[in-house]
């Protein structure tokens, strides 16, 4: 129920080369994100485990059973897409029975499965409506409830917060974690959002340019990070990296360190540095320091750091937490 | 004033003015736009100001809504003159009041039924082979294929013949039952080849009108395929949904506007088909291919009675607002977003 296996898959459109090969194993039950910045292929991934785009090579194994070459339908997944792709002809009630209705259930079934799954995402006094009297979050839900009532073995999601406002997103974001504590069905979300990426996954997946760069739950690719990519996709604000003569006395060609790990005072540390822009969110704040000798550091500071505009400031990076790179961007593990 | 010109343009103009106002509201057009245009350029003005510009505007505008109106208002306005009139070609200057008789001559003639019923027949018929063909057709062509912008263009091509000439076309090149196409066909087959005028002179007139109208249909529902959202479609598919169950749930809702644009346009237009009917049959044999717009040109210019055929015209008039009162009730809703 739910496991589901890349091996070698790639996809070609004409000349461009979107995914050379890829190997992935997904879990029965686990909620796996696929983040990356635009274009790196994490939809057409989706895509191709959906079964709407083909492969040009590889195989997509689900439950144990080749699907390379069965149609959308038979693979047994549901998806929800950024767009929602509600009928917008069809009432509510209509749009998530359509599923059922097509594989044949009988209608009292259908009537029963359909409100279940409005009283599950709050639906039941929308079921009448057409898609275009919904708000945003309610079509929202309505595209998930047509996913829910099949069953499927894994649920997809193709970027499906970006159409909403920041605070809607944030609460949609707990839905559906919420809803994968209840149904511990596999889910795979595609985002290019670090922050839904870091909340929601049991395992997050990071891909560039059609490569997967790292593969691991969200606390590991925070602390080890195993290139200098993930190292500045993961993370927010994002790692600092430096390189120059500091790198180079530390034996690295990069040396990578977070916001939060580097110590800030007003009379003494490693580096001293001119504050350029001081950012007061209330529970912290955020420094762009210009550090001499070593450039531009991203400081995170206490809530009510009272600091501003070209005061000068000793930072001091906490040496334990600190990431070395190699020339290649490849980390350095921290025994050697 | 020549008779041909009134009597031909009191019925083929009041006909696509009913349609504009069936369509989007004739006031509707002009007054939204007309209101739309001052708030938007003379926002900073004063309230005086706007209101100022808006009565400017329509004291511009007045010109060319005048002339329309009398465009309109004078041929009509004289065909119901000559209606009421005893008015024969043959007897000039003997013009005199004759009440309703050219109506009730008119309504009483065996051929006006015939005529309604052949011209219904034909709108309904061409709107069938049109809709379902346009919708077939474009669903083909929104296939991707080899030289596309070729084949649509030869797709729309039919649309740039004028009715004449493709009506002589068909009637010289397919339909001859000597040296037609369709008669080799059936004779290579050891057919007896149809003579299609003479057997089945309506059906011939609706295939030859459908013909012309099939790519106008094809545009307009094409335009309408390549509209739909492909996560739609998408999302059928991982529904489960099959080639026949994606069509009839999904793509055929979603063209149902583009199907009712077609329907309303098509109708105006086949219920004053004529060219196709003069150059292939003359209305017969006998009557059985005399449509109402026929039978006012036989009236006015065949038996010169300038007085019934005034009466058919306005009769003529009056059907086309029944059919377009009912067609509005009918589809009319299809149109609101």
């Amino acid at each position: 129920m739910g496991s589901i296996s890349l091996q070698k898959v790639s996809k070609v459109f004409g000349e461009a080369k979107v995914i050379p090969s890829i190997d992935l194993d997904i879990n029965n039950g686990e909620f796996v994100v696929f983040v990356g910045p635009s274009g790196c292929g994490k939809s057409t991934l989706l895509r191709l485990i959906a079964g709407l785009e083909d492969v040009s090579g590889g195989k997509v194994v689900i439950d144990g059973k080749d699907a390379t070459d069965a149609a959308p339908s038979e693979r047994g997944l549901a998806m929800v897409f950024q767009s929602y792709a509600l009928y917008p002809h069809m009432s509510v009630r209509n749009n998530i029975a359509f599923p059922l209705k097509m594989a044949g259930m009988p209608k009292e079934e259908i009537d029963k499965k359909v409100s279940d799954a409005a009283r599950v995402l709050n639906l039941t006094d929308y079921l009448e409506r057409k898609p275009r009297q919904l708000s945003g979050g309610q079509r929202q839900r309505v595209a998930i409830g047509r996913a829910i009532v099949r069953q499927p073995s894994a649920f997809l999601f193709d970027e499906p917060l970006s159409n909403l406002d920041a605070a809607l997103r944030v609460n949609m974001r707990l839905e559906i974690s919420e809803l994968h504590q209840q149904l511990k069905t596999t889910m795979i979300y595609v985002t290019h959002d670090q922050v839904e990426a870091m909340t929601m996954a049991d395992k997050i997946v990071v891909l560039n340019r059609g490569n997967i760069e790292q593969v691991g739950s969200p606390l590991e690719l925070y602390r080890s990070p195993r290139n200098l990519f993930v190292a500045g996709f993961i993370g927010s604000p994002k790692m600092n990296l430096i390189s120059g003569d500091y790198a180079r006395a530390q034996n690295a060609a990069t040396i990578g360190i977070r916001p939060e790990h580097v110590s800030l005072s007003t009379s003494d540390g490693d580096w001293r540095g001119t504050v350029t822009v001081a950012e007061h969110l209330g529970s912290d704040t955020f420094l762009h320091v210009n550090a001499d000798g070593v450039g531009p550091i991203t400081v995170r500071a206490g809530g009510e750091f009272g600091v501003k505009h070209g005061d000068t400031v000793f930072i001091t990076p906490d040496k334990s937490r600190m990431h070395r790179f190699d020339d290649k961007g490849l980390a350095i593990p921290a025994a050697a | 004033m020549a008779p041909k010109d009134w009597n031909g343009a009191s019925f083929t103009r009041t006909v696509p003015e009913w349609a504009a106002e069936c369509l989007s509201g004739f006031g509707g057009l002009f007054f939204t736009r007309e209101r739309a245009l001052p708030s938007k350029n003379f926002r900073s003005g004063l309230a005086m100001a706007t209101l100022h510009t808006r009565s400017a505007a329509r004291l511009m505008m007045a010109p060319s809504v005048l002339l329309l109106l009398a465009w309109m208002i004078i041929p009509l306005a004289m065909t119901i003159y000559f209606s009421f009139l005893r008015y024969n070609l043959l007897m000039p200057g003997m013009e005199e009041y004759a009440g309703f008789s050219n109506y009730s001559y008119f309504l009483t003639d065996p051929a006006f039924f015939t005529a309604i019923a052949n011209t219904l027949l034909i709108v309904v018929g061409v709107l069938l082979i049109t809709v379902v063909g346009g919708i077939l057709f474009a669903l083909l062509l929104d296939q991707p294929m080899f030289g596309q912008g070729i084949v649509r263009i030869l797709v729309i091509a039919p649309f740039f013949v004028m009715p004449t000439v493709s009506a002589l076309v068909w009637k010289n090149m397919f339909m001859n039952p000597v040296n037609g196409l369709f008669a080799w066909i059936a004779k290579s087959f050891g057919f007896q080849p149809i003579d299609w005028f003479a057997s089945v002179p309506l059906f011939s007139i609706i295939i030859i009108v459908a013909w012309q109208w099939l790519p106008f249909a094809t545009l307009i529902m094409l335009t309408a395929l390549q509209s739909l959202d492909e996560e739609q479609k998408e999302a059928a598919e991982m529904d489960g949904a099959g080639a026949f169950s994606k069509f009839f749930y999904i793509i055929l809702p979603h063209m149902a506007r583009a199907i009712t644009v077609v329907v309303l346009i098509q109708t105006i237009f086949l219920l004053s088909v004529f060219a196709e009917i003069l150059v292939t049959t003359n209305g017969g044999p006998g009557i059985q291919s005399t449509n109402l717009t026929y039978l006012v040109y036989a009236q006015a210019l065949l038996q010169f009675d300038i007085g019934g055929a005034s009466a058919g015209g306005i009769v003529a008039v009056i059907l086309a607002n029944i059919v377009a009162f009912f067609l509005v009730r009918l589809i009319g809703k299809n149109l609101e977003a």
